[in-house]
């Protein structure tokens, strides 16, 4: 079963990799980008599952730590944006441009 | 019987990100079918005996992320998602292919690495355990996260706040 | 090898003329004032005249030092040295540099006087007057330095300063592009000789240096040549149809080259080509360089490197069998011209190849006489034709004159002292100097084909007195052919021109008794050690091969070459005095031969067609356009910047879109790069 949660989160992985790149809602990028962090998270049981270490698990709890509070500064920023330009399509924020 | 549960839940989680991925016009009703893949994953992680691991995930990752998705979706209104289809057809497809092809190379890759299964203690991923583990030999990571919180916090607040005075 | 004395005073004889030069140069360039014209007479007419005299001075010591120690030196300072290596600008007086200083400081002294009178006259707008003295002035500095020089590289400083001064003058009146055009020529060809010299230069040094023996000091070299005496060197199998291959002497090859330079700067077939075209220049400066000095340098060069071709057999026959053919090529184009300088010029050419045929038989002394002689006499007669044309108002086309002796006498008698005189005229100088060659010709037995050497220069005299006599009386006597109205202006020269011509005159007359032969002495019972002088004086310096000829034989020879002459003489008084209308039916009937010969055998139009224009369109089409333009502008410089340019616009922009999904698909693509490296390593 190991082999087989590994090889859903690949799929989730590309999944979320995906979505990351072609949606422009940038709240959907955001989740996006939670699924990918999402089956990182599996990855890592399953391997630790296979091994028997916890230190696999200890990485998950990192992680679901560092995406909550990504969460909450990514859609502050997404909050600040949408109150000064009225638009969350992220080809608006393109200032950067050369 | 557990491969049954674990296939289940496995096309549960699939189809909830399909769900939010391919939804172009409803960001809530997307934001709800990505819920859905969090359960199921709580769910996969019980099967593969991470307990606390699969609680923590429905309690954080389904119960307090995804909800304040929602609030943010619902504070700025968002209906409608511009997507002109027509311009990104190409990229799209290409997109695809390319993840279909990694996504191949990682599933044929890892077998062959995995190695031989470790036997494990009966409570492996209890709270006991794994609070123990994070007590002991992980604090220091511990103690940064509590750290990183403060700062996620004091980020937050002041993104969010409508004028600094 | 003899201890040299010191004598200080010989590097004014050098320094002098560069002095005067200096001074106009910095008057000219710097002050932009001219200086007057008595300081300029005194400063350039003084220069050399005082080095006349110093050099005069010395060869007065040498004389009077026994014949084994005839060598007087002067050390300045140590130009070169590199290791055991050093070239020294030194200079050292022998008898051979004796006689050539003399020659260039008496004759260049008596050619500024001239150039006073004759460079007043310039009414042109770019006169420069004091530029002429200046470039004057620097030529003798050049020459005196090649004649002085006691290593072969000081002597090719002074090879390339003469051969510079001589584009600067020939040049002079550079608003005329022809004049400027000659005055490239000029330089252009003595550049190719110079090319053999050098490599003359480097063979002998790194030959000498085999045998640890390397040095370019003309004495140590003399020395050390023994050593590489009959070294060989094996020619390449593509060279197999020349004489003697495929195993030549080292020492032939090397005089080979040196004769290369000599046949450039002494105008010898092949390149002979500037001589005649360098008549574009003032008259003053074809007398002092292209007849009495600077086309004498060849024959000093290869006077010098006396030990070099004494060893060395196969080039001594190739510089005899060129000095032969040259004369009389040269003398039979030069029966066909009708300027005035151009005579002359083909005549310097024809004179010259006696001389390297006389080097050639290794009789160098008798060169050298005829060097001293033909100075005379060749400078008298470029002087004389300067005063003609400036009597005629720079008329040279001898076909205009006629009959100017009834108005210009003085110049009419010196020109004819000097006609006799290259004719051969009985003991004049240039009688006792071409016999010495003719003679040396036909000892010359170790020569292959010396008996025709011999009849080839018999030859050339009579076509010599023939040219000669013609060009005399197509322009002094006969009918007038001068334009009714231009006759009354014709008058003679100032005396600031007759005067060089008085002196010069007199010595082409009695010059000859410098040296003459024992069996041509004129008055019997003279004591046998006043004859042959020169020859005794340079035989300390030069060692020819030496010959025992009975009195008999040499007054025969000398008869039949005054016996030929004497035909020419009259040839030339049928066609032009008493027949005047010959010469012109003689022309349409052999009018094929006529235009052949009148237009130098076209070989100058064979040379620009075979070397000049492939090498100049080689260089404008490929070198320029292809390389220059095509390659390094258009695709080096420009390409590359278009490259970049397209590029960036092109390629680079992209990655800059300010579009995040952009950027976060470069990153995925990074990422998965290095996921791969990992995993696939």
């Amino acid at each position: 079963m190991v082999e087989k949660a590994v090889a859903l989160s690949a799929l989730l992985f590309v999944l979320g990799a995906l979505g990351a790149l072609t949606r422009r809602n940038l709240i959907v990028i955001l989740m996006s980008i939670e699924l990918m962090l999402n089956a990182v998270n599996l990855a890592l049981v399953a391997f630790s599952r296979q091994w028997g270490d916890l230190a696999g698990h200890v990485f998950v709890l990192m992680v679901i730590v560092v995406a909550a509070a990504e969460v909450a500064v990514g859609l502050g920023i997404v909050l600040s944006l949408f109150r000064n330009r009225e638009s969350v399509n992220v080809e608006d924020v393109s200032l950067l441009k050369w | 019987m557990i491969d049954l549960l674990f296939y289940l839940f496995a096309a549960l989680a699939v189809a909830g990100a399909l769900g939010m991925l391919l939804n172009v016009k409803n960001t809530v009703a997307g934001a709800l079918s990505l819920v859905g893949t969090m359960v199921s994953l709580g769910a996969i992680y019980v099967l593969l005996d991470a307990y606390l691991i699969g609680v923590l995930q429905i309690l954080v990752y389904a119960g307090a992320i995804l909800v304040v998705f929602l609030f943010v979706v619902m504070l700025l209104n968002l209906r409608q998602d511009v997507f002109s289809p027509e311009r990104l057809r190409g990229t799209k497809l290409l997109g695809v292919v390319i993840g279909a092809l990694v996504c191949v190379e990682l599933i044929l890759l890892v077998p062959s690495a995995l190695g031989p299964a470790a036997g494990i203690p009966a409570d492996f991923g209890g709270y006991r355990a794994l609070g123990a583990a994070l007590f002991t030999d992980w604090v220091l990571a511990f103690e940064v996260t509590s750290l990183l919180l403060l700062a996620a916090m004091v980020g937050a607040v002041i993104l969010a706040k409508r004028s600094i005075d | 090898m003899v201890e040299a004395g010191a004598y200080p005073l010989l590097r004014w004889i050098v320094l002098l003329p560069l002095l005067a030069a200096a001074i106009h140069g910095v008057a000219l360039a710097l002050l932009r004032r001219p200086l007057g014209r008595t300081a300029t007479l005194l400063l350039s007419v003084g220069a050399p005249a005082v080095a006349f005299v110093i050099a005069f001075l010395a060869l007065i010591r040498l004389i009077a030092a026994p014949p084994e120690q005839r060598v007087l030196s002067d050390l300045l300072f140590t130009w070169i040295g590199a290791g055991s290596f050093s070239a020294d600008v030194a200079f050292l007086l022998d008898p051979l540099s004796a006689v050539m200083t003399l020659v260039v400081t008496g004759v260049g002294t008596l050619i500024h006087v001239y150039s006073v009178g004759y460079m007043d006259d310039d009414h042109r707008e770019d006169r420069g007057f004091q530029r002429f003295f200046c470039y004057l002035n620097l030529f003798l500095f050049s020459m005196l330095v090649l004649v002085l020089g006691d290593n072969l590289v000081l002597m090719f400083l002074g090879w390339e300063g003469v051969g510079l001064c001589s584009y600067l003058l020939i040049g002079f009146w550079f608003s005329d592009r022809w004049n400027a055009y000659c005055g490239s020529k000029a330089f252009i060809v003595n550049r190719i000789g110079d090319f053999g010299f050098l490599i003359g230069i480097f063979l002998l040094f790194w030959s000498l240096a085999e045998v640890d023996a390397a040095t370019v000091n003309f004495r140590e070299l003399a020395e050390a040549l023994p050593r590489i005496a009959e070294q060989t060197v094996t020619l390449p199998s593509w060279l197999g149809f020349l004489p003697g291959a495929p195993t030549w002497k080292l020492t032939t090859l090397i005089g080979i080259c040196f004769f290369l330079g000599a046949a450039g700067k002494s105008a010898q077939i092949p390149l002979y080509i500037w001589l005649p075209d360098a008549m574009a220049g003032p008259t003053p400066v074809s007398a002092l360089i292209h007849a009495a000095t600077m086309v004498t340098a060849g024959v000093y060069m290869v006077c010098r490197l006396d030990f070099l071709y004494a060893v060395s057999p196969g080039a001594s026959a190739l510089i005899a069998w060129t000095g032969a053919i040259t004369a009389i090529f040269a003398a039979t184009i030069a029966i066909a011209q009708t300027d005035i300088k151009k005579v002359l010029a083909y005549s310097t050419v024809s004179q010259l190849g006696y001389m390297f045929l006389a080097a050639g038989c290794g009789a160098y002394s008798a060169a050298i006489f005829h060097v001293v002689t033909h100075a005379f006499f060749k400078a008298l007669l470029f002087l004389g034709s300067g005063a003609v044309i400036l009597a005629m108002h720079h008329e040279q086309d001898i076909d205009k004159m006629g009959g100017l002796r009834a108005h210009i006498p003085w110049t009419h008698r010196w020109f004819l002292l000097g006609v006799l005189a290259i004719a051969g005229f009985p003991f004049m100088s240039g009688f006792y100097s071409k016999d010495e060659i003719l003679l040396s010709a036909w000892l010359a037995h170790d020569l292959p084909g010396h008996q025709v050497l011999y009849a080839i220069a018999l030859a050339t005299a009579g076509l010599t007195a023939f040219y000669m006599l013609r060009l005399h009386f197509r322009t002094f006597l006969g009918e007038s052919r001068v334009p009714l109205e231009q006759r009354p202006h014709i008058h003679d020269p100032v005396q600031w021109i007759l005067a060089p011509l008085a002196v010069l005159g007199v010595l082409s007359v009695f010059g000859g008794f410098l040296g003459p032969s024992a069996a041509l002495n004129p008055v019997p019972g003279v004591a046998p050690e006043h004859s042959n002088s020169l020859a005794n004086f340079l035989a300390s310096a030069l060692h020819g091969a030496q010959h025992e000829v009975a009195f008999a034989t040499e007054r025969w020879l000398a008869v039949t070459s005054v016996a030929v002459a004497g035909l020419g003489a009259l040839l030339a008084a049928w066609l032009y005095l008493w027949s005047p209308q010959l010469p012109a039916r003689i022309r349409t009937v052999l009018a094929g031969l006529h235009r052949w010969v009148a237009n130098k055998y076209y070989v100058d139009e064979a040379y620009d067609a075979v070397f000049v224009r492939p090498v100049v369109s080689f260089s404008e089409n490929v070198l320029y356009r292809g390389i220059d333009v095509g390659l390094i502008d258009d695709a080096a410089v420009n390409g590359s910047a278009h490259f970049v340019r397209g590029f960036a616009s092109g390629v680079l922009r992209h990655f800059q879109s300010g579009l995040t999904q952009g950027y976060l698909f470069l990153v995925a693509l990074g990422t998965l790069a290095i996921a791969s490296y990992l995993v696939a390593g």
